[in-house]
C-alpha cells in the first residue's frame, strides 16, 4: 500500500497500540499533523501549551500505565524544548519515543529557518536516536524506537524526520521489532549467583531489602512481597521506588534518602546485609558513599549492567531483570523471620514520630504545615489515589507523608528534579488511568515553570486535582540557605500572582485556604469534586524538612531537628 | 570495616595506565560522537583514536587510547558497551595486543641530500623514504609510539623537519577470536526477549 512517510508514521504508531499523543505542531512537522488530522478517531491528540508541557505529560502517561509514552514536536526550538523532559526521563528510565520534525535534508547543516542539531543535542540524554531522511526508513525505525525504548531497562528514544521524508511515498508494510543484532536489553540470569545471593540472605542476622522503581518497571510487586514474606527482610524504599509496595505492609519500613524515615536510613550502617533490587544508589540514598553501609555485604539486583559496582561494591551482582531474579531467588531462600530486627525499625519511627511527625500531622500552631495537608489527603483518599509531584519541599513531605497503596502511584521527578514537572505529568497520569484519582501536588515555585498546561487540562477537562503548597519562597533553596548558608536568602523569596484569579482565568474551578478552621472542608471538596480543581493552600513560610541528611554527611548523621 | 563506596576501590585499580579499548559497532553515522561524549562527560582525555572498517562487512573498529585508573576505564566501557549500535567494547593493557602507529616526517630534501647522515638514521630505525620531491622528502616509520617518536627526535637534530604526522593506535587483541564468530554468537544469545 502506497502512503506518504507522514501517514506511515502515524500507521506504525496505531501498529504499536499507541491510543494518545501529546504534542505541539509547527512548520517542519505540519505533513505529520496533517496525517494526524484523518486518523482522528483513531488515536488521541492533546495539545498541550508548550513541548516541555508535552513531554512531562507523556512521561507521566508512561509511568502509570506502563506503556510507551508518545510525543511529537516540531523542529528547532519545539525540539529543544524537549530536552528538559528526555533528560529526566532518561534518568529516571521512563520509555518515551519522541518524534520532531526536521528540516527538508537538503537544507541541513544550512542554519535554515527552526534548524537545530537536534541529534547532536540529544545525543547524551537519550537511549537511542535516529534521523530518518528517507521515507522507506520510517516502519523499521519506529519498530526500533519502541523496542528500543521500552525493552531491558526503558529509556527516552528521539527519531527526528526530515520534513521531505513525512512528504514522500513509499510501500508501507510493518513488522514489529524483536531483535537487534548489537542490543541485548534481557541479560541472561547467572544461576550461581542467585544461588550465592540466596546463602547471604539465610546466613544473615539483620538484612534489609532496597526497593527501586526496578521493581515496578518489571511488575516485581507481587514477587518482591513474596520475598520479602518468607525470608522476613523489612523492605525500605527509594523515592522513585515508593507505591511498589503498600506503605501498611508489615514489613514496610519506609522511605530511603536525604529526607527519608530515620529507621531506615541509619539501619543502614546496622544491617548486616542489603539487597537492592532496582536501584542505583543515588547519592541522595547513600550520602557519602566511604561511611555507607560500613557493615553490610551488598546483594544488587540490577537489569542494566553499569549500574553493578557504579558507586557501591557488591559481594553478589545478579544482572538480570528484578521479577526474573526474584522468581528464581525465592525458591531458593530458607523462610525465617526477623521480629526483633524489625522491631528495631519500629523504635526508630517511634522516635521519629515523637521529635517530628507528631508536632507536624497535629501541628497545634495557627499556621499550616505541609505535612497536616498531605496526611489529611492521604487519610481522605485512603492511600489510593496517583500523587504526582513537584521538586522541592512539598515533594520530600509527600513522599513522607502520604501512604501509597497501590502500585505506579508515585509519579515525580527523581534523578533530574526538573521543576515544572509535576502539573503537565498529572494530566497526562489521568489520561493514562482515567479510573483512578490524580492529585497533583506542586509547590508555589514549580508550578510557575510550567502553569501554562491550566489550558491543556481546561480544554481537555481533565478531571486532575493541583494542590499548591504555597509558601511564598524557594522552600528547598531557603531551607538550605537557613541551615548551611547563614540564613541568607539569596533570591529565595518571591511575590506570586494570585493563583486563584490565574485558575479563574482558565475556568478551572478553584479555592484558597488561608486559616486553618477550613482546612477540612477544603481538602474534601477538593478530593470529591469531579472534574479539575486547583486549591491553593497557603503555608507556614518557613518550615524546614526534616530528617536530614546533610548533603556529603553519612547517613548515620541523619537530623531529627 | 571500611565503607563499600567508590572511593574504596583496590590500590591497583587506583593507579593511572595505558588502556586501549577496542570497540566494534555497526557502521552509522554519529557513533564517534555517541562514544566521544561518554569520555567527554567524565572530563577525560583520548590520547589515540583510529577509526576502520574490519574484516566484517558493515562492523567498524574503534581503537581509543587513553591513560586512566582501572575503575574509571571500566566505569566508561560499561557505558559504551550500553550504547544501542555497539556490538562489543573490550578493554586492553598493553600486553595483551599487537599494535601500532604509523608517522609521516616531511624533510627539507636540501637537508636530506647533506651527506648520508640522514639515510643512516632512516636505515638505523628502520623507516622508508615513501617519496622524494625538490622541496622536500617524506619518512614513513611504522611502530610504537616512542619508536615513532626517537626517530623524530634523531632527524630533530638536524632541524629540517617540515611536518610531522602520526596515526592513531591499531591494535588485534591477541586472543583467538573471531569477528565473525563473536557476531554469530550475539545473534544466537537469547537475551532479546524476556522469557517469565
Amino acid at each position: 500500500m502506497k502512503v506518504t512517510g507522514s501517514e506511515a508514521l502515524i500507521k506504525s504508531l496505531l501498529e504499536e497500540g499507541v491510543d494518545t499523543i501529546f504534542g505541539y505542531p509547527g512548520g517542519a512537522i505540519m505533513p505529520i499533523y496533517d496525517a494526524l488530522y484523518s486518523y482522528m478517531d483513531k488515536v488521541n491528540h492533546i495539545l498541550t501549551r508548550h513541548e516541555q508541557g508535552a513531554i512531562h505529560a507523556a512521561q507521566g502517561y508512561s509511568r502509570v500505565s506502563g506503556k510507551v509514552g508518545v510525543c511529537f514536536a516540531t523542529s528547532g526550538p519545539g525540539a529543544t524544548n524537549l530536552i528538559t523532559g528526555i533528560a529526566d526521563a532518561q534518568i529516571d528510565s521512563t520509555p518515551l519515543v519522541c518524534i520532531t520534525g526536521q528540516v527538508p535534508s537538503h537544507l541541513l547543516g544550512t542554519d535554515a529557518f527552526q534548524e537545530s542539531d537536534v541529534i547532536g543535542i540529544s545525543m547524551p540524554v537519550t537511549k537511542w536516536n535516529y534521523q530518518i531522511t528517507s521515507s522507506q526508513e520510517i516502519p523499521e525505525i519506529i519498530s526500533k524506537a519502541f523496542y528500543i525504548a521500552k525493552s531491558g531497562r526503558p529509556g527516552p528514544v528521539l527519531i527526528d524526520i526530515t520534513k521531505d521524508a513525512q512528504f514522500s511515498d513509499l510501500n508501507f508494510k510493518y513488522k514489529r521489532c524483536e531483535k537487534i543484532r548489537s542490543y541485548h536489553p534481557y541479560p541472561i540470569l547467572d544461576e550461581n549467583k542467585v544461588s550465592d545471593a540466596a546463602e547471604l540472605i539465610d546466613k544473615s542476622k539483620r538484612p534489609m531489602i532496597l526497593v527501586g522503581q526496578g521493581v515496578l518497571l518489571s511488575n516485581a510487586e507481587k514477587e518482591l512481597i513474596e520475598f520479602s514474606e518468607k525470608s522476613g527482610i523489612p523492605m525500605a524504599s527509594t523515592l522513585l521506588g515508593l507505591s511498589a509496595v503498600s506503605c501498611n505492609h508489615k514489613n514496610y519500613v519506609g522511605y530511603l534518602g536525604m529526607h527519608g524515615n530515620y529507621g531506615p536510613n541509619v539501619k543502614t550502617n546496622e544491617c548486616d546485609l542489603i539487597i537492592a533490587i532496582g536501584m542505583r544508589f543515588d547519592d541522595r540514598v547513600t550520602g557519602d558513599t566511604s561511611k555507607y553501609a560500613i557493615n553490610a555485604k551488598v546483594i544488587h539486583i540490577e537489569i542494566d549492567p553499569s549500574e553493578i559496582d557504579k558507586i557501591i561494591k557488591t559481594e553478589v551482582a545478579i544482572n538480570a531483570d528484578a521479577k526474573e531474579a526474584l522468581i528464581n531467588l525465592i525458591p531458593k531462600i530458607k523462610k525465617r523471620s526477623h521480629e526483633g530486627w524489625i522491631n528495631e525499625f519500629k523504635e526508630c519511627d517511634k522516635l521519629e514520630y515523637d521529635k517530628i511527625i507528631d508536632k507536624e500531622i497535629n501541628n497545634k500552631e495557627d499556621k499550616i504545615l505541609m505535612a497536616e495537608v498531605v496526611n489529611k489527603i492521604s487519610n481522605l483518599t485512603k492511600g489510593n489515589a496517583i500523587v504526582v509531584t513537584d521538586v522541592g519541599q512539598h515533594q520530600m513531605v509527600t513522599s513522607r507523608y502520604y501512604k501509597f497503596n497501590k502500585p505506579n502511584s508515585n509519579i515525580t521527578s527523581g534523578g533530574l528534579g526538573t521543576m515544572g514537572f509535576a502539573l503537565p505529568a498529572a494530566l497526562g497520569s489521568k489520561i493514562g488511568k482515567k479510573n483512578r484519582e490524580v492529585i497533583a501536588i506542586i509547590g508555589d515555585g514549580g508550578i510557575q515553570m510550567t502553569i501554562q498546561e491550566l489550558a491543556t487540562i481546561s480544554q481537555y477537562k481533565i478531571g486532575v486535582k493541583i494542590l499548591i503548597l504555597n509558601n511564598n519562597f524557594l522552600g528547598m533553596v531557603r531551607q538550605w540557605q537557613e541551615l548551611f548558608f547563614d540564613n541568607r536568602y539569596s533570591f529565595t523569596e518571591m511575590e506570586n500572582p494570585d493563583f486563584n484569579v490565574i485558575s479563574d482565568g482558565y475556568r478551572i474551578k478553584n479555592n484558597i485556604v488561608e486559616n486553618k478552621k477550613d482546612l477540612d472542608d477544603a481538602i474534601e471538596e477538593f478530593i470529591n469534586f469531579k472534574g479539575p480543581y486547583l486549591l491553593n493552600v497557603i503555608v507556614e513560610k518557613e518550615e524546614n524538612v526534616f530528617p536530614m541528611v546533610p548533603s556529603g554527611e553519612s547517613v548515620s548523621n541523619i537530623r531529627l531537628e | 570495616m571500611k565503607g563499600k563506596g567508590i572511593y574504596q576501590v583496590k590500590g591497583s585499580e587506583k593507579k593511572i595506565k595505558e588502556y586501549t579499548l577496542s570497540v566494534l559497532t555497526e557502521d552509522k553515522a554519529g557513533l564517534l560522537n555517541h562514544i566521544t561524549i561518554i569520555f567527554n562527560r567524565r572530563k577525560m582525555n583520548i590520547k589515540s583514536l583510529n577509526v576502520s572498517t574490519t574484516e566484517v562487512n558493515g562492523v567498524s573498529r574503534f581503537t581509543i587510547v587513553v591513560n586512566s585508573t582501572k575503575e574509571k576505564i571500566i566505569k566508561i566501557l560499561n557505558h559504551i558497551n550500553k550504547l544501542i549500535d555497539v556490538l562489543g567494547a573490550f578493554l586492553y593493557e598493553e600486553n595483551e595486543i599487537y599494535f601500532q602507529e604509523i608517522a609521516l616526517y616531511k624533510l627539507s630534501t636540501k637537508i636530506f641530500m647533506k651527506g648520508d647522515i640522514v639515510e643512516k638514521i632512516i636505515r638505523k630505525h628502520g623507516a622508508k623514504i615513501l617519496e622524494i620531491e625538490e622541496e622536500h622528502t617524506i619518512i614513513q616509520k611504522t611502530g610504537s609510539k616512542k619508536e615513532t617518536q626517537n626517530l623524530y627526535n634523531d632527524l630533530d637534530k638536524f632541524g629540517g623537519i617540515l611536518e610531522f604526522a602520526r596515526s592513531g593506535r591499531v591494535a588485534l587483541s591477541k586472543k583467538k577470536r573471531k569477528t565473525i564468530n563473536f557476531l554469530k554468537e550475539l545473534e544466537k544469545t537469547k537475551s532479546n526477549k524476556l522469557n517469565i
